[in-house]
């Protein structure tokens, strides 16, 4: 086991513990940037989780550190996208210019969501959060002029700075640049006191308060961030699918992005990466056995006979055909990863290097947690 | 000067009258303890002061200037820091963490600023960090530094909660039953520690404590509340004598 030894204030400031840890995301980005040319027929479903990872930093901030759950994320991402397609294409501003536009006008958003919140707590905030979302998605689909109502409206591929982003290489490095000033802008605040006054909301409103924490102010401040992050994403988004149309901002898309962080691992950026790559390669993974499985579940029963072959191979592709299949899948991952690892992927991923760096001394209490003092684990 | 005085404060919380003209006043240096039985009103008081609850009738006055109505994160930028009787701490934080939040009072940097992580920010971070080890030194928290709360003893939050309180470099500090559940040695370590407070440090405490020894040893002026009312002021020993007090804990 590796202990760092720290002999300045200055290196609990670093945003990593110490040069082997940033060596390692050092090497990260680089496999990052060397991925195009290792899987470039997944380069689509990698932005989009670059993308989602964007939304999961987004909902990370307000559910995991602020501890105000959101239902209606789906609808911040889709206030960035319109505004960037309305910005870009009906306005003609440039693109990044558009870009800093949507994220503003999201934030403004995240602040009008915010500002009745703050009277809100818990599942009624949520509640909240959920009919804001639907109210949206209506003003979607009504006002045309701008969104392109029921119709839809399409996406033109980007053109930054003159350069025009039309190959999927071009926008996989677009979504990782924005992915990673993402990362860091949030690590930033999360090391700084605003950071620690969301965490301070989260684990306690009245000592919080009690420090000088100014509850309005932080809690709006964290609405509008996230929701700026959201419209970051959704700007992107938007070229991603190529086409705007209301359902595509559902709840069940927020639904998604909740998922994201819970099944990540609430309270960890880690988790919210993580997460995202779940949620973001799950349905290929699914499509991918849609295509796959019955075939072979089929020679395997065929050893029985061609009979329980056939018989296998057709139930199997009813099964995968079912249309609720997906949504299925999600919910009942959720379910048990609340109950099996509520800590997440981040979770289970400490666990796995706690298990190789102390090995032969792991012991199964360390994660256990096994005092009760305060008010709000009582309650839990 | 008066440094807090509190003029017939008053709370009803609907038909009851948890608190009914109480007075009292802080002179600068002193530990001024509040006693009473269970559901006397003594924790209103703090929540008074701390301005969770609005006070129905009466006056809090904190070094001159009228506090009783300024916002409740307005309270720990004035000079007041309190522990509570329950504990509340950040639990899903660090030791360290939970003492930084204790600066927040303290904060001198922008958003923007934190948000790009610039050299003022990384040099405010550093002075809040050395005022924090400060505590840490005074309070003997060192092996604790970077664990968990979820992870610490009882006693132990109770001293962490002690040292948020104490980063908020406050003029008043409430302790809300700083004894209550720790053992006999803790407990004198307890009144080592606030006798310290009060001399080394030269901050006024007001606590509410049922430990008598502990009350006796540390406190300069007693208040016995009983059932929200007054009942004896003075000092430890001539309260605990009073026949009031005594018929209000044992009955008659």
């Amino acid at each position: 086991m590796r202990f760092v030894f720290k002999t300045t204030y200055g290196q609990d400031l670093g945003l990593f513990r110490d040069a082997v840890q940033r060596n390692w995301y050092v090497a990260l980005l680089l496999g990052l940037i060397l991925l195009p040319r290792l899987v470039p027929a997944y380069l689509n479903d990698i932005s989009l989780v670059f993308i989602y990872g964007l939304c999961g930093l987004s909902l990370m901030v307000l559910a995991g550190y602020t501890g105000l759950v959101s239902l209606g994320h789906a609808a911040f991402l889709g206030v960035g996208a319109y505004a960037h397609v309305y910005f870009t294409q009906t306005l003609g501003l440039p693109w990044i210019v558009s870009v800093a536009l949507a994220a503003v006008l999201t934030a403004a958003a995240g602040v009008l969501v915010g500002l009745p919140a703050l009277r809100m707590t818990g599942v009624y905030l949520t509640i909240a959060t959920l009919a804001f979302a639907l109210i949206i998605q209506e003003v979607f689909a009504r006002w045309e002029p701008v969104t392109g109502g029921l119709k839809g409206r399409a996406v033109d591929k980007p053109v930054v700075f003159g350069f025009k982003m039309g190959s999927d290489v071009a926008f996989y490095f677009l979504c990782l640049v924005f992915l990673a000033g993402g990362i860091w802008l949030t690590a930033n605040l999360l090391r700084s006191p605003t950071g620690r006054a969301w965490v301070a909301i989260r684990d306690s409103e009245i000592a919080a308060q009690s420090m000088g924490v100014n509850l309005a102010v932080y809690k709006t401040m964290a609405f509008a961030y996230s929701a700026a992050l959201m419209g970051l994403g959704g700007a992107l988004f938007a070229h991603r699918i190529g086409f705007l149309a209301p359902d595509i901002f559902s709840v069940l898309l927020s639904i998604q992005f909740l998922l994201m962080v819970v099944v990540g691992g609430l309270g960890s950026l880690h988790g919210a990466l993580f997460g995202a790559v779940f949620v973001a390669l799950l349905p290929v993974a699914i499509s991918q056995a849609r295509d796959t499985v019955p075939a072979g579940l089929g020679q395997i029963a065929a050893v029985f006979g061609k009979g329980a072959g056939d018989a296998t191979f057709v139930a199997a592709d009813r099964f995968v055909k079912q249309p609720g299949l997906e949504p299925g899948i999600f919910g009942l991952i959720l379910v048990l990863f609340i109950l099996f690892e509520p800590l997440g992927i981040y979770g289970r991923w400490l666990k796995i290097r706690i298990f190789f760096s102390t090995f032969p001394l792991y012991k199964h209490a360390t994660f256990r947690r096994q005092k009760t003092y305060m008010r709000s684990e009582r309650l839990r | 000067m008066t440094l807090l005085a509190a003029e017939g404060l008053q709370i009803n919380f609907g038909g009851i009258r948890a608190l009914d003209g109480v007075s009292f006043d802080v002179e600068p240096g002193q530990v001024f303890t509040i006693i009473g039985p269970n559901g006397a009103g003594k924790t209103t008081i703090f929540n008074l002061i701390s301005r969770i609850y609005d006070s129905t009738a009466g006056r809090l006055t904190f070094a001159g200037e009228d506090i009783t109505s300024v916002p409740p994160h307005e309270i720990a930028r004035r000079g007041i820091a309190r522990t509570f009787q329950n504990i509340e701490l950040f639990e899903h934080a660090t030791v360290l963490q939970n003492l930084l939040l204790g600066r927040h009072g303290h904060r001198r940097t922008r958003f923007v600023e934190e948000l790009l992580f610039l050299p003022r920010v990384r040099q405010h971070e550093l002075s809040h960090r050395e005022a924090v080890e400060k505590v840490i030194e005074f309070l003997d928290l060192q092996p604790h530094r970077d664990s968990l709360i979820a992870n610490l003893s009882y006693g132990a939050r109770k001293v962490v909660e002690m040292a948020r309180a104490l980063c908020t470099e406050p003029k008043l500090l409430l302790l809300d039953e700083p004894s209550s559940g720790l053992s006999v040695e803790e407990t004198e370590g307890m009144a080592f520690w606030i006798q310290d407070i009060r001399s080394l440090l030269g901050i006024t405490v007001l606590m509410v404590e049922h430990n008598m020894s502990l009350v006796g040893t540390v406190s300069d002026r007693v208040l016995a509340l009983n059932y929200g009312r007054p009942i004896a002021i003075g000092t430890a020993r001539e309260v605990q004598e009073h026949p009031d007090v005594i018929k209000a804990y044992l009955g008659g």
